[in-house]
C-alpha cells in the first residue's frame, strides 16, 4: 500500500466521520464543523490521489481544485455561521426544530 | 455578430448587473430590470449562434481543456438558458412590485437584487459548464445565493428553512465533489467530453457514480430526500419561492442528466428502475401531501416534490421520447410553478395570509390572479393544450413503446391528485370565508406577470415542435446509449 493511498483512505475516513457527526449532532455549530471535516476529507483524497506514481512529481491540477474548494468552503462556512446566529436570535436555540414547520 | 463570444457575455452580464445593484442600491430595481432584459437579449444572441452554427465551445482565457475551463453550449444548454431567461425576466418584473420599499423594508429590497443577479450568474454558468469540477463550483455558488434569498424573508421559519437548506446543499455538493475526485483520479480529466471517451466501468467509477448521483438527488429533492424542500420553498418570499421551484432544483437535475447520458451510459437498468420508482413515489407522496396542506404556499411546494418525480420517470424508459418528455415537463413546470407562486404571493399580499380555507371570494376580488392560478393548474394537471400535457403525452408514448405501461398509470394518477388540489383551492377561492379580512390592492405588474407566466405554460403546448427541434443540436440524446 503506497502512502498516497493511505492518505486517501484517511480522507474517506474523515468524510465518513463528518457525515456521522452531521447526522447525530443537533447543535448547529457541530453540524457546521462536521461539514468542514467532510470537506477536509474530500480535499485530502484529492491531494493524495494527485501522486499517481511513486517518486514522480504529483499532478498539480487537483491541488488547484483543492484551493478552489477551500475558497468555496470558507465562504459557505461564513454564511452558515451568520445564519446560525440568526437562527439563535429568532428561536432562542442554535438548533433546528425536529419537525419541519407547518 | 457571429464572432461575438455570447457564452462569456451571458455569464458576465448578470454578474456585472449584480455588482451594480450592490453598489447603487437606490437604483437597484432599475438596474436589475435592465440587466434582466439584457440577459434575455444575450441568450437570444447565443441561441441564434447555436442554431446557425451548431454547438459552441469556448475556451476561457484561451487555455482550453484539459487544463483550462471550457464553456460549452448545445441545444440542451440553450434550452435551459432560455427557460432561465424567460422565467428570470418574469420574476424580475414581479419583484419590482413585490419588494416595494414601503412594505418590505429598505433592507430586503436592497439585498434581493444583487443576490438574485448572482444566482442568475451561477445558473447561466452552470448550464454552460463543460467540466464536472466547474459544475461543482457553480452548484455551490447557486446553493449559497439560493440560501441567502430564502433567509431574506426573515422570521424563525425562513431562517430555519434556510439553515436546513444550506446544510443539505453543502452535503450534496460534498458527495458530488468526492465523486469528481475519484473520476479525476481514474481518468485524468474533468472535461465531460474527454471523460465520455475514456470512462469504462470499474469499482472506482461505480463509487463515483453512486456518490455523484446521491449528492445530486439530494439537491434535486427526489423522494425520500425531499424533506428540506417544502419548508425552504414555502417560507421564502414569493418571487424567491418561484425561482427556487422553477429553476434552482432543475439545475441539479440538469447535471444529473448530463452525467447519466454522457459519462455513465453503462449505468445498469436496475438503477434506472430505482430512480423511476422513487420518481413514482414522489408523484404520489407529493400529491397526497399537497392535498393535505392548509397553507397555499406549502401546498405549491409539495406539488413541486410531485412534479420533480415525473422528471425521473424518464430514466427507466431510456428513450429519446422519454428524455424529451422529461425536459418538456421541466419547461412547463418552470412556467406553471412560477405563475402559481406568483399567484400565491399576490393572495398573501392581498389578504396578508395564505390560508386556503380563508381565500374569501378571491375570484371576484383578484380575477387576474385566480385566472393565473387556474391556468397554471391546467398545465400542472396535464390537460391539453398545455405544456404539461405534451410532456405527459411524450412520457406516456415512451412508456407504451418500451412495453412498461405501468409508468403511464403513474402519470394518470398523479394528474388526478393534482386536479384534486387545484380544484380544492379554486373552490375556496369562490366561497365567502367566515372571517373577512382587510384587503390591500395588489400592484398591476404582479397580477399581470403571474397571468403572463400562466399563459406561457399553456402556450408551451403549441411551441412543442420548435422547442424539440432545438434539443437536436449537438444533442447527447442521439448516441446509441440513449436510443
Amino acid at each position: 500500500m503506497s502512502p498516497a493511498f493511505l492518505y486517501a483512505l484517511v480522507g474517506v475516513g474523515l468524510f465518513t466521520l463528518g457525515l456521522y457527526a452531521l447526522i447525530v449532532h443537533a447543535h448547529l455549530l457541530r453540524k457546521i464543523l462536521a461539514i468542514n471535516v467532510m470537506a477536509s476529507g474530500v480535499f485530502l483524497v484529492l491531494v493524495a490521489l494527485a501522486a499517481r506514481t511513486q517518486g514522480a512529481a504529483p499532478d498539480p491540477v487537483p491541488h488547484a481544485m483543492v484551493i478552489t474548494g477551500i475558497v468555496v468552503a470558507v465562504s459557505a462556512t461564513a454564511l452558515a455561521l451568520a445564519l446560525m446566529l440568526r437562527v439563535r436570535a429568532e428561536t432562542g436555540r442554535a438548533e433546528l426544530a425536529e419537525e419541519p414547520l407547518e | 455578430m457571429s464572432d461575438i463570444h455570447w457564452p462569456v457575455i451571458v455569464i458576465l452580464l448578470p454578474l456585472a448587473g449584480g455588482v451594480a445593484c450592490f453598489l447603487w442600491p437606490r437604483r437597484s430595481v432599475l438596474l436589475g430590470l435592465l440587466t434582466a432584459l439584457g440577459v434575455v437579449a444575450c441568450v437570444a444572441g447565443l441561441g441564434w449562434q447555436v442554431v446557425e452554427q451548431g454547438a459552441q465551445r469556448y475556451a476561457v482565457g484561451g487555455w482550453g481543456a484539459p487544463l483550462g475551463i471550457d464553456l460549452y453550449a448545445d441545444g440542451l444548454s440553450l434550452l435551459m438558458l432560455t427557460v432561465t431567461a424567460v422565467v428570470g425576466l418574469g420574476i424580475s418584473v414581479y419583484s419590482s412590485g413585490y419588494f416595494e420599499r414601503a412594505r418590505y423594508g429598505q433592507d430586503r429590497a436592497r439585498h434581493f437584487w444583487p443576490v438574485w443577479m448572482f444566482l442568475w450568474t451561477a445558473l447561466n454558468a452552470l448550464f454552460l459548464s463543460a467540466d464536472i469540477f466547474n459544475l461543482y463550483v457553480t452548484l455551490e455558488l447557486l446553493g449559497l445565493a439560493a440560501v441567502v434569498l430564502v433567509a431574506l424573508a426573515g422570521g424563525a421559519d425562513a431562517v430555519s428553512g434556510a439553515m436546513r437548506y444550506l446544510l443539505v446543499s453543502l452535503l450534496g455538493s460534498l458527495f458530488y465533489l468526492l465523486g469528481v475526485a475519484l473520476l479525476y483520479h481514474s481518468f485524468g480529466s474533468v472535461d465531460i467530453a474527454i471523460l465520455a471517451e475514456r470512462v469504462e466501468p470499474s469499482p472506482a467509477v461505480w463509487a463515483a457514480m453512486g456518490l455523484m448521483i446521491a449528492g445530486l438527488l439530494l439537491k434535486t429533492a427526489l423522494f425520500p430526500l425531499h424533506f428540506w424542500l417544502p419548508s425552504a420553498h414555502a417560507s421564502a418570499p414569493a418571487p424567491v419561492s418561484a425561482l427556487l421551484s422553477a429553476l434552482v432544483v432543475k439545475a441539479s437535475f440538469y447535471i444529473l442528466l448530463r452525467l447519466w447520458l454522457e459519462i455513465f451510459p453503462f449505468a445498469n437498468a436496475a438503477l434506472a428502475q430505482l430512480l423511476g420508482l422513487l420518481g413514482a413515489a414522489a408523484v404520489f407522496w407529493g400529491g397526497f401531501q399537497a392535498l393535505r396542506q392548509t397553507r397555499l404556499k406549502m401546498l405549491i411546494a409539495y406539488s413541486t416534490v410531485a412534479q420533480l418525480g415525473y422528471l425521473f420517470l424518464a430514466f427507466p424508459l431510456a428513450s429519446i421520447t422519454g428524455w424529451t418528455g422529461a425536459l418538456y415537463m421541466l419547461l412547463s413546470h418552470a412556467a406553471a410553478k412560477t405563475a402559481m407562486f406568483m399567484a400565491a404571493g399576490n393572495t398573501l399580499y392581498f389578504g396578508g395570509h395564505d390560508r386556503i380555507a380563508d381565500l374569501d371570494r378571491a375570484v371576484q376580488r383578484m380575477p387576474l390572479t385566480m385566472t393565473a392560478f387556474a391556468l397554471a393548474g391546467i398545465s400542472i394537471m396535464g390537460l391539453p393544450p398545455s405544456g404539461g400535457f405534451i410532456a405527459k403525452w411524450l412520457l406516456l408514448e415512451a412508456a407504451i413503446r418500451s412495453g412498461q405501461w405501468w409508468w403511464g398509470g403513474v402519470l394518470i394518477l398523479g394528474g388526478l391528485l393534482s386536479a384534486a388540489w387545484v380544484f380544492k383551492v379554486v373552490g375556496y377561492a369562490f366561497t365567502r370565508s367566515e372571517a373577512p379580512h382587510e384587503a390591500r390592492a395588489v400592484p398591476a405588474t404582479m397580477e399581470w406577470t403571474a397571468l403572463l407566466m400562466a399563459v406561457l405554460a399553456i402556450l408551451l403546448g403549441l411551441f412543442a415542435p420548435w422547442l424539440l427541434a432545438l434539443l437536436e443540436i449537438g444533442s447527447p440524446f442521439n448516441r446509441e446509449n440513449a436510443g
